[in-house]
């Protein structure tokens, strides 16, 4: 749940890893918030590679994320989602929504 | 609390349940009716299954959920309770076992584990199909019938047309609003749905994120998920409906059936916060409606609106629609109650970890060494003060021993009903019909007894069922009815526990017995043996009958070793029986196996302990009594003919010296012991008796399982709490005694074996009495 902002233009932004769940949630939304507020460019890009765990509280914190950005004519982008990530957002059946592959197998 | 903990507790609770399944499962059987039985039994397996599915259990609740669907059935009338069904259910109920302690144990499931479930579950889907046509027929039957109560609320006047067409759907469509505080409470939204994963398939689902807030309005922590699931599983409503037993409170869930009428899902749309025609394109991208259900729904709304003023109030849909069932409001009722139940329950009991019990009850041990120690000391001191203090201190620490003896108290009745599966098992196995009573069961005793006892018991009832209880035809012949009777029984007696196997089968069969006993070498054909002794020679070593040997007795447990069990525990065995109306065999046990009451008495330089529960009085041995015994081993007590055993003989202690007055004085517990005896001058040995003029002897008259013996002993010194110390290996062969304790002197007291003693006297007594008969007449 460490994770590393970075304000130069590299990508990503942001890198949550470890636990993306209820208990990191209130740690990580304003750092979340920073990020895309610190982003200089149009895009911000938040690394999931790590992320070793992730509930609901996880999810909706993605999905701010994105229409925070929006808000601020920014285009937060989610990148290297890790397997938890993916299951849970094919769970939720949001692939559409976070333009992220199906993943095989799907229950649905 | 983490995982280990919550899981260990998911261990506990799950055995218990299945303890209670198994007892509801015997019970069921004799009354195949009762409804809060089947319904205990239900939900002791559901409940296992929403615990292990919190744990990711996948295999656990995957076998569980076929065993459940089961028994809805039978909880619906549509299966009924036999007795292959019971068996079945015995079985599911021994590998759900097995299924906890592998996760108990932190092992995978092995491969024999899933071969064994795949059996069982073939089985609970043979029982499924067996009686699905019945299945079948109920559902539409159900689904009409609450399409018919709810058609004129749900449409009140006109557009009947697309309210009370049916969807075409084959799925469930369920509805879930969140609470914002579930993630708090520890629940995650995305845990249930993956619970129904575990028992239908999730067709479509669109996940509602329009009550997430912006940034900055939006709490972290707090849950803003909502969803539309259209979902597809053989499950019931009720099924369902558990998915989400945790979240209840905390979350709008509702559940709409498949081909429900297109009124119910207007409902749903109208009761949903989001608007209608949201909604109502999320019904249809879930597939739930189609587009041409959905217009003919909001047609019917808005016709509906328009004629009636009056729209319905929601809680008069929502249970006019069913969309609440009777079953689910009584579920949800009983299990606030439970809930309520075990908040009372928590209150007045804790668990406690049994080793921290024996390390309190070794604790109090050393207290009551301690305490003696000081109460001497007092008494030496001569100081009223210090002996005030010490005397209550004394009576307090007996009270702490008491009230921690109680704590190790258990009632047996627990283990008595682990025999119905026992009984229950035997006699289908042998083809008896036998049936099992249980009375004393709030008879309390020692943990560790209750611990050991249970083999040379489950012999006990073995062997009264296989040997005792006859077959059908015979005992129709005897005239007694078809069904044998296994009765367990529990009394306190005079210190000890009885438990008695009752049985009213054919009894010992004497001349048999003898027999056996003559061709095995174990008596001798010139011995005169008692009724009783005779009886006792089943527990011989060697003692085993040809017919005996079948796959029951053929556990490698013979009767010699329930007896070395029991004797072991401090207790013993004795037969009561008649040929041809039953045998009682009956199990004498000390309550508790770590402290007793003794009373102390003196022979000779040494002290021993008899435990005071045995003692029933104390008489002199008068010079007279020694001179009219004529050297034999008994005396008249009152008329009645007393052996008793003289324990300086015995153990082969040498006279003490004569103590020293003030010595005696000062030491209550008769401490007369070798200190003096280097310096006293040498005694003439005639004159000996000049130095002890009066040599009186007591007798300690002991009672154990109703036969009587004296003690011989020199000095009676009262009474004294006794902790017992275990003897070293080294001693177990020795006779007579059975622990030693330590007094307050520090001195070392030996405990007599009161049963081994009475035993010693009690098998000479029936040769001995003939005798003694004529002495007492002569007298």
């Amino acid at each position: 749940m460490a994770e590393a902002t970075s304000p130069d233009l590299a990508v990503p932004a942001l890198c949550i890893l470890g636990d993306f769940t209820i208990f990191a949630a209130a740690d990580l939304k304003p750092k979340i918030i920073e990020a895309i507020n610190q982003g200089e460019t149009d895009e911000v890009v938040i690394d999931l590679a790590d992320v070793s765990e992730i509930d609901s509280a996880g999810l909706q914190l993605m999905v701010m994320a994105m229409r925070e950005g929006a808000a601020q004519s920014k285009n937060v982008r989610f990148t290297r989602h890790s397997e938890p990530v993916l299951n849970l957002i094919d769970l939720f059946g949001l692939s559409g929504f976070f333009g992220t592959p199906a993943l095989a197998g799907s229950t649905h | 609390m983490n995982l280990d903990d919550a899981l260990n507790t998911f261990v506990i609770e799950s055995r218990e349940l299945l303890e209670s399944m198994e007892e509801a499962l015997l019970r069921v059987e004799q009354s195949p009716h009762d409804e809060d039985l089947i319904n205990a039994i239900f939900r002791a397996a559901h409940t296992i299954k929403g615990s292990a599915g919190l744990f990711g259990l996948d295999h656990v609740v995957a076998f569980t959920h076929n065993a459940e669907n089961v028994l809805d059935s039978v909880r619906s009338g549509e299966l009924e309770i036999d007795g292959d069904l019971v068996a079945l259910f015995l079985q599911v109920c021994d590998h759900m076992g097995s299924l906890v302690a592998n996760v108990a144990e932190g092992k995978e499931f092995g491969e024999d584990i899933r071969q064994r479930s795949d059996e069982l579950t073939a089985q609970l889907k043979g029982q499924m199909t067996a009686h699905q046509s019945a299945g079948a027929a109920g559902a539409p039957a159900e689904a009409s019938s609450s399409a018919a109560s709810s058609e004129h609320v749900a449409v009140p006047a006109g557009g009947g047309e697309g309210g009370a067409a049916h969807a075409e759907t084959d799925n469930w469509h369920i509805s879930m609003r969140f609470g914002k505080d579930v993630l708090k409470n520890g629940m995650d939204p995305a845990s249930f749905i993956r619970y129904l994963t575990t028992f239908g398939r999730i067709v479509n689902i669109v996940t509602l994120l329009d009550e997430i807030p912006r940034a900055a309005e939006m709490d972290p922590e707090d849950c803003y998920l909502g969803f539309e699931i259209s979902y597809r599983t053989d499950a019931d409503k009720a099924a369902i409906e558990s998915a989400f037993e945790f979240v209840q409170d905390d979350a709008r869930i509702r559940i709409v059936p498949p081909h429900s009428k297109i009124g119910d899902y207007l409902d749903l749309i109208r009761e949903m916060p989001e608007t209608e025609m949201r909604l109502g394109e999320i019904l249809v991208r879930c597939g739930t409606l189609t587009e041409n259900e959905l217009d003919a729904a909001l047609l019917a709304q808005q016709a509906a609106d328009a004629s009636s003023e009056a729209h319905q109030p929601l809680g008069t849909v929502l249970v006019a629609e069913q969309m609440v069932s009777p079953t689910v409001v009584q579920a949800a009722l009983q299990k606030q109650k439970q809930v309520k139940e075990t908040k009372g329950g928590d209150a007045s009991m804790i668990r406690v970890n049994a080793d921290k019990l024996d390390e309190h009850i070794n604790l109090i041990g050393e207290l009551i060494i301690a305490s003696a120690s000081i109460d001497l000391t007092a008494l030496k001191s001569g100081n009223p003060e210090l002996l005030e203090a010490a005397s209550v201190m004394k009576r307090l620490v007996e009270n702490v021993r008491d009230s921690a003896l109680q704590l190790r108290m258990v009632q047996i009745g627990a283990t008595f009903n682990k025999f119905q599966r026992v009984v229950r098992d035997v006699s289908r196995e042998i083809g008896k019909d036998i049936r099992l009573e249980i009375s004393g069961a709030e008879t309390e005793l020692d943990k560790t007894v209750v611990e050991k006892i249970g083999d040379p018991l489950t012999h006990l009832v073995r062997n009264s069922m296989d040997h005792g209880i006859e077959p059908v035809d015979v005992r129709l012949a005897r005239g007694k009815p078809p069904h044998g009777t296994l009765r367990l029984n529990a009394y306190h007696d005079s210190g000890a526990i009885a438990i008695e196997v009752i049985d009213d089968g054919g009894g010992l069969n004497k001349e048999r017995i003898l027999a056996k006993a003559l061709e095995r070498g174990l008596v001798k054909p010139e011995q005169m043996l008692s009724d009783d002794e005779i009886h006792k020679l089943i527990f011989e070593p060697g003692f085993s009958t040809a017919e005996q040997i079948n796959n029951l007795s053929g556990r490698g447990v013979g009767m010699d070793v329930v007896r070395r069990n029991i004797r072991d525990l401090r207790g013993s065995i004795d037969i009561d029986t008649e040929e041809g109306v039953g045998t009682t065999m009956r199990i004498r046990l000390p309550l508790t196996l770590a402290i007793i009451d003794g009373f102390l008495v003196g022979v000779g330089g040494s002290s021993f302990v008899v435990p005071l529960e045995m003692v029933v009085e104390c008489v002199e041995l008068s010079q007279e009594e020694i001179d009219a015994a004529h050297g034999r081993q008994h005396l008249n007590l009152r008329g009645e003919v007393l052996p008793f055993i003289r324990l300086k003989e015995l153990f082969d202690i040498a006279d003490a010296p004569p103590p020293a007055i003030d010595a005696d004085a000062d030491s209550p517990f008769g401490l007369q012991l070798e200190s003096g005896r280097d310096d006293l001058p040498p005694v003439d040995e005639e004159l000996a008796f000049l130095l002890q003029p009066v040599r009186r002897e007591n007798v300690v008259v002991v009672n154990y399982a109703g036969h009587r013996a004296g003690l011989v002993v020199d000095t009676l010194q009262g009474e004294y709490q006794t902790v017992i110390r275990p003897l070293g290996a080294v001693f177990s062969g020795i006779e007579g005694i059975s622990g030693f304790t330590i007094l307050g002197t520090g001195q070392v007291a030996l405990i007599l074996d009161v049963p081994g003693l009475v035993r010693r006297v009690a098998s000479k007594e029936s040769r001995v009495n003939a005798r003694a008969a004529s002495y007492v007449m002569r007298e």
